[in-house]
């Protein structure tokens, strides 16, 4: 049975003059700490200097009690008197150091208003991330082509092995999302296309439409974007989780380089299989255009396929599969440098896939756009 | 075989090892305890190169870690991690033989360098061609230790290798590292937390309590002449409670 806690002087003939000696028996329970608080302050003196919490009867103390029994001593030690704990049994004193420790917290107030950071220094702690954000992405740069270098002079120093499983992983298995995403990508343009060309009678441009808009930009654009979202976030998550898991320690004290067996393989694979991927993005972009302009629009199948094979060249679908080189490349490198850099455990891994998606979209759209102001100021 | 001299490592402004001097003699087995971040996984970690000392000099062999090529020096290591470590779209016996096939051995001696380590390690021969996912717990600690021993190295690092494992796994596990230990006679870095382990399989105990070594020698000395408050605080913290029921 739970024995009540109690709070005695120690000193029978009242305040000494050097201090009080209190003496707390029982069991202290959370629950108790406001009538703990009221008993020890009835019966301190004002003039007592020092006060001793004598705890060698107490028989035990929750996490509770110990923070409010230390917040009375260090009230008492704020207003100038020497408060100390005495007494306590290994246990109450373990309880006690590690709150103790822990350190005080400063009061909160739901009213009190959030810590304010000037805005010079708002500034420079945002000019230094982003130092240190481009300082890393330079050294990681730098780490790819040194050891690009390396595995171009020996090549058996790559772990070859992986590139066959990641083609598999990335295109293989991502070949039917992307097929369908490219499909109801051409269908939704041939019908948005179809509804103002049919009103100037030029029905027959929405094959012209639709092939130059999926093998010169859309093609490719939503392929790499399919592609960020399975491989991009894979590669991040899993090549974080080998380094929060220490498996990207044992790689090196293997004297393997985690480029050479984790890096190359994946981009190469990107790099061989996107391109791929995009030829098949092209083809059923141009299928979903079909199905309006035969459906919709009463093109005959024959008409339809003649116009688009008048209105594209071969430069059209290259132009497209060479962007998506490089978008393949960024998707790669971006995946594997934020799987590289996850610190923290499983959350950890969780913020470098998210962040790993979200700059490669981001690098999509600016390699996009490069490539659209070359090709456009080179007339091609 | 390893000579730590005023070592200190220091990770986001908070020390992980502040001054550190130690010694590790050729042929004998260390276990470096303590409790969650009192510095003794970074001391592994320093011992093996992976990471730096901010002060102070690391040699292996005489030879300063910091000059020399580590890719060479770890050849003469084995290191295995708490969950083995082991890459999980690799079969167990081309985890085993990655470096071997990485330094160009040819597929005979590979073969018969498994075989041996195998038979070393009490692994049976047709779990090596199963993924780390298909293996027991256990079975992934042998696969990770034959991986570790398959350049037949000078120095076994090994960082909480049971710390993984059930308690009925680990006390047989216990029981096989210690003679396999004691077969292959190299010098063996442990690092546990757990002190009836340490005492288990090392001749040589250090006591880590942050960053600093707190003592070091046999368990018996650390049981019965502590040096300080801590090492008894740790040393009975670590008592089975059914002590107190025998």
């Amino acid at each position: 049975m739970n024995e009540e806690f109690s709070v005695k002087r120690a000193d029978p003939h009242g305040a000494a003059r050097e201090g009080a000696h209190l003496l707390i028996s029982g069991r202290l329970d959370f629950r108790d700490s406001a009538r703990l608080k009221r008993a020890i302050r009835g019966l301190l003196k004002p003039e007592e200097s020092t006060i001793r919490f004598d705890l060698s009867n107490l028989q035990a103390l929750d996490g509770g009690s110990t923070a409010v029994l230390l917040a009375l001593q260090q009230e008492l030690q704020a207003a100038g008197k020497n408060a100390e704990v005495i007494g306590a049994e290994d246990r109450v004193r373990a309880l006690l150091e590690l709150y103790q420790n822990h350190g005080a917290c400063a009061p909160t107030s739901p009213h009190s208003a959030p810590h304010r950071v000037p805005i010079f220094e708002q500034i420079g702690r945002t000019s230094l991330e982003i130092r240190d954000a481009l300082q890393s992405w330079f050294a990681y740069v730098g780490d790819v082509l040194a050891q690009a270098l390396i595995a171009i002079r020996l090549p058996a120093t790559v772990h070859w092995r992986d590139v066959g499983r990641m083609m598999e992983r990335a295109g293989a298995d991502g070949l039917p999302i992307v097929a369908l995403i490219n499909f109801l990508v051409g269908l939704v343009m041939g019908f948005q296309a179809a509804v103002q060309l049919k009103q100037i009678g030029a029905n027959l441009f929405v094959a012209d439409l639709v092939a130059l808009a999926q093998t010169r930009e859309l093609g490719p654009l939503m392929t790499a974007i399919v592609v960020a979202g399975r491989s991009g976030a894979a590669f991040a998550a899993e090549i974080g989780t080998m380094q929060v898991s220490e498996e990207v320690d044992a790689l090196h004290t293997l004297r393997l380089n985690p480029y050479r067996f984790l890096v190359f393989p994946r981009t190469l694979a990107l790099i061989i299989v996107v391109p791929l991927l995009t030829l098949v993005a092209d083809f059923v972009g141009i299928l979903g255009g079909l199905v309006v302009g035969v459906t919709g629009l009463d093109l005959s199948v024959n008409a339809y396929l003649i116009e688009t094979r008048l209105s594209l060249d071969a430069w059209d679908v290259f132009s497209g599969v060479l962007k998506s080189v490089f978008f393949a490349g960024a998707i790669a490198l971006i995946a594997c440098q934020r799987g590289l850099a996850t610190r923290g455990g499983a959350e950890g891994v969780g913020r470098s896939t998210t962040s790993a998606v979200v700059a490669i979209l981001f690098a999509i759209i600016v390699i996009d756009a490069v490539f659209t102001v070359l090709y456009h100021v080179f007339d091609i | 075989m390893f000579e730590l001299r005023r070592v200190s490592k220091i990770y986001d402004e908070t020390p992980a090892l502040s001054d550190v001097n130690l010694a590790i003699r050729s042929g004998e087995t260390t276990a470096l305890i303590g409790p969650s971040g009192s510095g003794k996984s970074t001391l592994l970690r320093l011992m093996i190169g992976l990471t730096a000392p901010d002060r102070g000099t690391v040699f292996f062999d005489r030879v300063d870690l910091a000059a020399s090529d580590l890719l060479k020096v770890r050849t003469r290591m084995g290191y295995v991690i708490q969950d083995g470590g082991l890459f999980p779209h690799l079969t167990a016996r081309q985890n085993i033989v990655l470096m071997a096939e990485h330094l160009g051995w040819d597929p005979v001696r590979r073969e018969h360098r498994v075989e041996e380590l195998a038979m070393l390690s009490d692994f049976p021969l047709d779990g090596l061609e199963r993924f780390p996912s298909q293996l027991s717990g256990g079975q992934r600690q042998r696969v990770s230790l034959m991986r570790a021993l398959m350049l037949d190295p000078d120095v076994l690092l090994l960082d909480e290798p049971l710390g993984a494992l059930d308690p009925m796994i680990r006390v047989g596990l216990q029981a096989e590292l210690s003679a396999i230990f004691e077969r292959v006679a190299k010098t063996v870095v442990l690092v546990t937390h757990d002190i009836s382990e340490a005492g288990f399989f090392a001749s040589h105990l250090v006591l880590m309590n942050e960053g600093r070594i707190a003592q070091s020698g046999s368990l018996r000395e650390l049981v019965h002449e502590p040096a300080s408050d801590f090492v008894a605080a740790f040393i009975n913290a670590q008592r089975s409670p059914l002590e107190s029921l025998a």
